[in-house]
């Protein structure tokens, strides 16, 4: 089970994951990654503080957007990530591709980024 | 036989008495002996007659009213034939005497008692139709009274009195009960009443010729005032008389009752056409049939979407009268007829079509079909006439409608069945051709022993591990995992050995496997798959191990010289998320030397991320630990000893990933 609320911060468009993302769930987390990008956003973070699991089906849904975020210029990135899943997501590979970071003031900045 | 020679007994005692008295001699005989004959011939024609009309267990009612009124025919044609020969001798000197008026008498007497008791016996047939508890036992106390009432012959004639109104009493009350009338069709009802007339008939011809008999003369015998006939003649008269009204009166509504009966008929039919050789058109075909006859609907359809396509079944009427109502109902927004959105699921009462030109039909009513809570379409019954539909009507309608919904729930269920049967069957399959995608038993080198396991969470699964013998010295493995899991990980994974195969002939190093192999799967893979693996080339020349880690989890190793385990920490990116040539600059190759007693383990993450009840996992710590503790002994006993650790881990809690793991142990 998991809940993703979504709203915007000064100019920020902020994704927060609450749960597991399985098999299941990752549909919810796909669907809000393609309307936050279609709505071409150009800042987005997104809050790992409340994820407590992830499969490789929710890996996969970060995985397909890399293109899509790089190919329309929006700036994303992901903070909060407890140990289990940073280490998921090491092994992976997938954070040599995302820019991942400890706090959310990290993240804005890092979007701020000219 | 018995009852013949009672009555001849009767007769015979009864009138050597008269004939003694008249001439004043003594008999010899007690006087009670006639009436205990009479008791004995009454009770033996009792039991023949239940006998005879017990054991003719199907009879029906008509055939039960015709076998009395044979009895009565007879009987009253016998005894006209005794009057009339009383009438042609008249005169004679010979019908002065007594005994032969006696005689005479005791004939009347012997055919009338005939004629009550078989008609008592066929009136408690028809009374105990459709018995209750209750009913059953007030005419056994009522049955008995009757046989008792034989013996109040010897009691005082006051007592008889009180004893006759007992019986009438307990008669009437059994009277009313006549649940039979209301299963006769029309025309049995007629019949039964002209046999019921002619019964009536008898029994009052009876009761005038014997009254004139005891009044005219004085007989010796008791039995001509006895209590049972007297009751047991009054029973019958009043059974038969009452039936004769109940019958006349139920006359108009015999049609009604005749079609409930036609609709228990069908409902009947439509439930055992859940049986499955019938199909499901057939249910659509029957319940058709079988509304329009209860409904005595003039023209009838059934519309069912089936695979996208609208199907008709129709009665009487034809697709573009159809189209013509559907259009009709819908200009005149009729609510509620046709479309069932509205909240009401049910249109309830006629609704008018009259002013529908070129249409015969003036009310209709529809039903829905609904099976396994979805729309499957429609019932829609029309007739000639306006306000056709009666609220009973269709509420029977509806019933009628939700048995059929529910044979057609059956038979979806059965065939989804059979479906999921042929499924597990092509699953099965699946797994044995995909235990034949990974090696049967691994060949270790000169330097290693090697041992594998692996198990599926489902039928078939995504992992992945296999070894290449490349010349005398190299050796290529490989281990895998495919993202997400079932037959789409599958069919991956199949992928994965074709390309594992192509390429680890080829001699390339690490790094040149996983960019081709990358491009490769590339091409094949969903947006959002990928696939983690880690391949090694072991080369006994140099006692050393290559590696390269494409998202795979890290590879544990064994330091026999260190006496410590730990996981290599070198980078990689699985396989597919990068689909260009950037690909090549996320991998690593990393390479170590290899000594006796040193042990490696290949694993996928489902042994890392099993958990157990508590949602535990497995973790890298327990493994790390379960190796160091087990690293003396050979490959296979590691393995059994990992996966033995595993299953006491998650108890009872069934893996629901796959996991896969390859024991290298070196020597």
């Amino acid at each position: 089970m998991v809940r993703i609320e979504t709203n915007s911060e000064a100019g920020i468009f902020v994704i927060s994951i609450d749960g597991d993302i399985d098999a299941s769930s990752s549909i919810q987390l796909d669907d809000v990654m393609r309307t936050s990008i279609a709505e071409r956003h150009p800042k987005i973070v997104i809050s790992c503080e409340k994820l407590a699991y992830i499969s490789s089906a929710g890996l996969g849904v970060f995985m397909s957007y890399i293109e899509d975020i790089n190919s329309n210029d929006i700036k994303m990135a992901i903070y909060g990530l407890n140990e289990k899943v940073m280490n998921v997501f090491e092994i992976l590979g997938l954070d040599q591709l995302l820019n991942i970071v400890n706090t959310k003031e990290e993240a804005s900045t890092l979007v701020n980024e000219v | 036989m018995l009852a013949t020679f009672s009555w001849v007994a009767m007769t015979f005692t009864d009138l050597t008495i008269l004939f003694a008295r008249e001439n004043d001699l003594d008999p010899g005989i007690e006087e009670y002996i006639p009436n205990i004959f009479y008791i004995t011939y009454t009770l033996s024609l009792f039991i023949f007659y239940r006998f005879r009309v017990e054991k003719a267990e199907n009879l029906n009612f008509l055939d039960l009213l015709w076998r009395i009124f044979v009895t009565g025919l007879i009987t009253t044609v016998a005894s006209l034939a005794i009057k009339s020969i009383d009438m042609i001798m008249g005169g004679s000197k010979l019908m002065e005497y007594k005994v032969v008026i006696d005689l005479q008498f005791l004939l009347h007497l012997g055919l009338l008692i005939a004629f009550l008791v078989s008609t008592f016996v066929v009136w408690k047939r028809l009374i105990l139709y459709q018995k209750s508890k209750f009913l059953l036992r007030t005419w056994s106390v009522f049955e008995y009274s009757m046989f008792a009432s034989l013996l109040a012959i010897f009691l005082p004639a006051e007592i008889q009195e009180y004893i006759l109104y007992a019986l009438i009493l307990m008669g009437l009350f059994l009277s009313v009960n006549m649940k039979w009338v209301a299963f006769l069709t029309f025309k049995q009802k007629w019949k039964s009443i002209l046999l019921l007339l002619l019964t009536i008939l008898y029994l009052v011809y009876f009761y005038i010729s014997l009254t004139q008999m005891r009044t005219e003369y004085d007989f010796l015998l008791v039995a001509k005032d006895s209590v049972f006939i007297r009751a047991a003649f009054f029973f019958c008269t009043t059974y038969a008389a009452f039936s004769l009204l109940v019958i006349l009166f139920n006359l108009p509504t015999s049609s009604a009752f005749e079609q409930k009966l036609d609709e228990v008929v069908n409902f009947q039919r439509l439930s055992q056409a859940i049986q499955t050789e019938q199909s499901e058109e057939q249910v659509y075909e029957i319940l058709l049939d079988s509304a329009t006859r209860v409904a005595s609907a003039d023209a009838a359809w059934i519309e069912v979407s089936q695979n996208g396509r609208m199907e008709y079944f129709t009665q009487n009427i034809t697709t573009e009268q159809i189209e013509g109502i559907k259009r009709f109902v819908k200009d005149k927004k009729l609510r509620g007829v046709l479309d069932f959105d509205s909240a009401d699921r049910n249109l309830k009462g006629g609704q008018h079509l009259s002013r529908l030109k070129d249409n015969l039909f003036k009310s209709i009513v529809a039903f829905q079909l609904i099976v396994n809570n979805e729309r499957m379409g429609m019932l829609v019954l029309l007739r000639e006439v306006s306000d056709g539909f009666t609220r009973e009507l269709t509420e029977i309608t509806e019933t009628f409608v939700n048995q059929a919904a529910i044979s057609i729930e059956g038979f979806r269920m059965m065939s989804d069945a059979i479906e999921n049967e042929r499924y597990k069957e092509e699953l099965k399959i699946a797994k044995q051709v995909q235990s034949k995608l990974l090696p049967g038993v691994l060949e270790g080198g000169r330097d290693f022993e090697i041992a594998a396991f692996s198990e599926a969470a489902d039928e078939v699964g995504g992992d992945y591990y296999d070894a290449y013998q490349i010349n005398d010295d190299k050796v290529a493995l490989i281990i895998g995992d495919v993202s997400g899991k079932g037959t789409s990980a599958a069919f991956h994974m199949a992928q994965m050995k074709g390309i594992f195969h192509g390429l680890a002939q080829m001699d390339l190093d690490p790094k040149q496997f996983l960019i081709r192999a990358n491009h490769a799967i590339s091409t094949g893979l969903d947006k959002s798959s990928f696939i983690t693996v880690s391949y090694y080339i072991i080369d006994q020349s140099t006692k050393t191990v290559e590696f390269a880690r494409a998202g795979h989890c890290p590879t544990l190793f064994f330091s026999e010289e260190e006496k410590t385990s730990k996981y290599f920490t070198n980078k990689g990116l699985g396989l597919g998320i990068i689909r260009t040539n950037d690909f090549e600059n996320y991998i690593q190759v990393s390479s170590f030397q290899y000594k006796p007693g040193d042990v490696m383990v290949l694993y996928t993450d489902g042994i890392t991320e099993a958990k157990n009840d508590k949602s535990d996992e497995y973790g890298y710590e327990k493994l790390k630990v379960v190796l160091k503790d087990n690293s003396s002994l050979s490959a296979e006993e590691i393995q059994i000893s990992l996966i033995g650790d595993l299953y006491e881990f998650c108890e009872q809690n069934e893996l629901d990933d796959d996991y896969t793991t390859v024991i290298i142990k070196f020597k």
